[in-house]
């Protein structure tokens, strides 16, 4: 059975929705070009490529389960704390602490998201804002542990695999950010694009026809937030790895309220929204890096307006209401 | 004689008065309408600016530059209330976050370059300066002006809900949105003249600030915290409730930095964390 | 009638017509404040039932529904599904055991299309809905199955439109297609043609009466002319309280209904 007006069966149509399209192809190689383009600014790439991991963990529970966190970071933070004090320890195996940090982070997340799924609205942005300030005071004060505001010291990383030694060149950091972020990314379009996925985008689109359909909500946001509680902490995991180092940066609110402006300047719930805000953002912070931060966020200030007003599903969104309108024709 | 611990107290008093004066306006507002301003504090900081200059520039009496601190953040939240926030009403929370923290950055940019990033001072009457003997404690007299003050706005603003007929839409707004609708109030304009008013206090709060915490151009921010922590804990759309945080959180913030430095603001944030999963509305707040 | 609580198979036959009781309610009681808005109703829906609740406007009505469905907790009383207790359950759980509804207002996933929301319902009850190893479109079955509802509903030509996009009689028929998609035994409609142009209410009127036989329907109408033409049996609800009950012909000829509610002027 079809559709009158088209030919595509039920079937045919949800399937094509998880296909790989042409631009999604060109982006991906495009990530290729900084080897051979800009070999100077590799360091730079790696940290574009563990950022928008990060915003891509964030896009699962703002973009398409509509929670607004506004202390993210905490599980950035406490995966790269975690590599780093798994490193400084004595195992220096980068993948397998990858995986323990992620974990660790993942966990502190399911323990978090019984509280984070009963809360909404301001009340849940309060919630989220004082546990990502909670963190940040609890690294800060524990000195013995995180090094303080001093960071954490004595990281040091065994060669990838066996063969491939982190080096200033960072042409091993850019890759192994990249690998990770490539293989984090199929998973997450897998997820968006899953039954689950599906749900996660009902929650958002009404939160109150779920329970009448016989959802359990609150279970579908628990296994969201543990889910971007543990990519969060992968990324984290590999700042830390690549930069050998960890920094109260990396739980800070500076680094939450960063995360989310690149989302939403590239567009949440568009699963490159994050991935290309993160570019931009980033790469036009380095070309401004002379200027002084207050007049960087004034821009960053009308950008906000500009897109709450006039675009609001971002960049990515703006674009592919240009593309079907063009289409269309 | 008293022991100094009082003295203490007194100051967190005063303190916690500065911050209700500045948390006051955005938990009324937040209760009325759930727009969550995060450029409350910019509104403060603009009223700051307005004394700064007018005394500084143009050789004001501290004093009279307060009206003028409030009627200034007034009209300035008016305009933009009529041109961006209108439009936001029945937005989600996330676009009213990120618009107001836009605007808040605008605001810090500006303050920056029209008057540096150090902090401004400005000169207090005489009369305010020096502190009064009470039982043996040296109790500061811009810190009794402050607490004095704040009492006034209080009671000004009881009696305006209690007794005035916009007192009376306002509570009712907050109560039950949509019955106040159906009984014929106005809430989009009963929360546009909510908002100008809350704005206002801001900028008087942010102009009496200047002598407790000093000005610069990150105050937007920096008391942004202290702010929404007040209003989250005392509840939306309560003045009693955000009286009671303010104290709350202004005294435990100067014992804190007298007696347990090293606790920090880390008490602050656990006490709010906890109190928002133990009562969602806040202590005093509805629903 | 009894009042034995332990014994659930007594409670679930009407003695009046000896058809088991699909759901019913005991002594529900509630209050805002001081506000009653539900006084002691009592209500038992036959299985297959076409009943129809009517009252004038405040009197509580939807308020029943969101007592039933569990949106609202009682301050007293019991729910009876199927002769299960299920006041003590959440809502999504009171739709897993088959009690479902629709709203008065449409409550649709607006950036969703038609089918993607039916299918997520299908998925739901299935319990699909948490896995994440494939994805939508690889399971067929339920696929299929939201679809039908879809065609059933006249809704399979526009289900690949997003239903903002959607005209509102459309929607309300969707409102309708969710529910369905629950497979519930119970079916609560709130005004299901509420704000539809007259042009379109009739395809509304006609998908409720084509809905199954085994489906006991409890439909909230303003429209007496619907409400004769499909409801068996009618309750009359006035400030939170039942004021009478029985077949349209008893309630049409009741002075004090037409004085409560018929002498007004009906509105569409």
């Amino acid at each position: 059975m079809v559709p009158a007006t088209t030919t595509v069966t039920p079937q045919a149509y949800l399937q094509a929705q998880s296909r790989w399209h042409p631009l999604e192809i060109a982006f991906w190689l495009a990530t290729l070009l900084p080897f051979i383009l800009f070999p100077n600014y590799l360091s730079l790439a790696s940290q574009i490529a563990i950022t928008a991991l990060f915003a891509l963990s964030l896009d699962i529970i703002l973009g398409y389960a509509g929670i607004v966190s506004l202390g993210h970071a905490a599980f950035f933070g406490i995966g790269a704390y975690t590599a780093g004090l798994i490193s400084k320890y004595g195992w220096g195996e980068p993948i397998s602490g990858l995986i323990m940090a992620a974990g660790v982070a993942g966990l502190v997340g399911l323990t978090v998201s019984f509280v984070i799924a009963r809360f909404r609205h301001f009340t849940l942005i309060m919630i989220t804002l004082g546990l990502g300030l909670l963190a940040f005071e609890a690294a800060n004060r524990a000195h013995w542990l995180t090094g303080g505001s001093d960071g954490l010291q004595g990281i040091s990383i065994w060669p990838v695999l066996g063969l491939f030694k982190f080096d200033l060149y960072g042409y091993t950091a850019y890759t192994y950010s990249l690998a990770v972020l490539f293989v984090v990314f199929l998973g997450a379009r897998r997820l968006i694009n899953s039954p689950f996925g599906l749900a996660l985008r009902g929650i958002r689109e009404n939160w109150v026809r779920m329970p009448a359909i016989g959802a359990d909500s609150r279970a579908h946001i628990r296994k969201a937030y543990t889910i971007a509680a543990a990519i969060a902490g992968l990324a984290g995991a590999v700042l830390a790895q690549t930069t050998e180092n960890v920094s109260l940066e990396s739980i800070s609110f500076q680094r939450s309220a960063d995360v989310l402006v690149m989302l939403v300047l590239g567009g949440a719930g568009r699963l490159y929204g994050g991935l290309v805000g993160t570019i931009i953002f980033m790469v036009a912070r380095d070309q401004f890096s002379g200027i002084a931060p207050q007049y960087w966020y004034f821009w960053i200030g009308v950008l906000l307006i500009t897109v709450v007003m006039v675009l609001p599903n971002g960049i990515v969104g703006g674009l592919s209401h240009i593309y079907g309108r063009w289409k269309r024709k | 004689m008293l022991p100094p611990v009082f003295g203490v107290l007194f100051d967190g008093l005063a303190y916690g008065m500065l911050l209700f004066v500045l948390s006051v306006g955005l938990s009324v507002t937040l209760g009325l309408m759930n727009f969550v301003n995060l450029a409350h504090c910019a509104f403060a900081m603009l009223g700051g600016y307005v004394t700064i200059t007018l005394v500084n520039e143009f050789g004001w009496p501290f004093l009279a530059t307060l009206p003028v601190a409030f009627i200034a953040a007034a009209i300035v939240s008016v305009a933009l209330e009529r041109t961006l926030y209108r439009r936001l009403y029945r937005s989600s929370d996330l676009d009213q976050v990120l618009l107001t923290i836009g605007l808040a950055f605008i605001s810090v940019a500006i303050a920056a370059y029209i008057f540096g990033t150090t902090q401004q001072p400005v000169e207090t009457p005489s009369a305010l300066r020096g502190s009064i003997n009470v039982l043996g404690l040296g109790l500061g007299k811009y810190r009794l002006f402050l607490v004095g003050v704040a009492l006034v706005v209080t009671v000004l603003l009881i009696a305006g809900l209690e007794y005035t007929r916009f007192g009376a839409q306002v509570r009712a707004a907050v109560d039950n949105q949509r019955m106040a609708r159906g009984l014929g109030i106005d809430v989009d304009r009963t929360f546009a003249s909510t908002f100008a008013l809350g704005s206002g206090l801001a900028g008087l709060g942010g102009a009496l600030a200047i002598e407790i915490v000093g000005l610069d151009p990150n105050f937007a921010f920096t008391y942004l915290v202290y702010v929404l922590i007040i209003v989250s804990v005392g509840g939306l759309g309560s003045i009693a409730g955000s009286f009671a945080a303010a104290i709350l959180i202004g005294v435990s913030d100067v014992a804190g930095k007298y007696y347990a430095p090293e606790l920090g603001a880390f008490l602050i944030y656990l006490v709010m964390v906890v109190v928002l999963m133990w009562r969602p509305a806040g202590l005093f707040g509805r629903r | 009638m009894e009042t034995e609580m332990s014994t659930p198979s007594l409670a679930t036959k009407d003695a009046a017509t000896d058809r088991a009781i699909a759901l019913a309610t005991r002594g529900l009681t509630k209050s805002f404040g001081s506000l009653p808005v539900a006084r002691n109703i009592e209500i038992s829906l036959p299985v297959g039932a076409r009943y129809a609740l009517i009252g004038p406007n405040g009197a509580g009505k939807t308020t029943l529904i969101n007592l039933m469905t569990g949106m609202l907790a009682p301050n007293a009383g019991q729910i009876l599904l199927g002769g299960e207790d299920i006041t003590a359950l959440g809502p999504q759980d009171r739709v897993r055991r088959g009690l479902a509804r629709t709203f008065q207002i449409n409550t649709l996933f607006a950036g969703l299309n038609a089918l993607e929301a039916v299918t997520l319902a299908v998925l739901e009850r299935r319990g699909l809905s948490g896995q994440f190893s494939r994805g939508v479109g690889s399971h067929g079955e339920a696929i299929e199955e939201a679809y039908g509802i879809l065609c059933k509903l006249r809704l399979g030509d526009s289900c690949y439109q997003a239903t903002r996009e959607l005209p509102y009689g459309r929607q309300r028929l969707l409102e309708i297609a969710l529910a369905l998609a629950t497979r519930p035994k119970v079916l609560l409609l709130d005004e299901p043609a509420a704000g539809v142009p007259q042009e379109e209410s009739g395809e509304v009127f006609e998908a409720v009466a084509s809905l199954s036989d085994d489906l006991t329907l409890l439909f909230i109408e303003h429209d007496m002319h619907v409400v004769f033409r499909f409801a068996s049996h009618i309750i009359v609800l006035v400030s939170g309280a039942i004021f009478t009950e029985g077949s349209p012909a008893e309630i049409a000829a009741d002075p004090g209904v037409r004085e409560v509610y018929l002498g007004k002027r009906k509105h569409g």
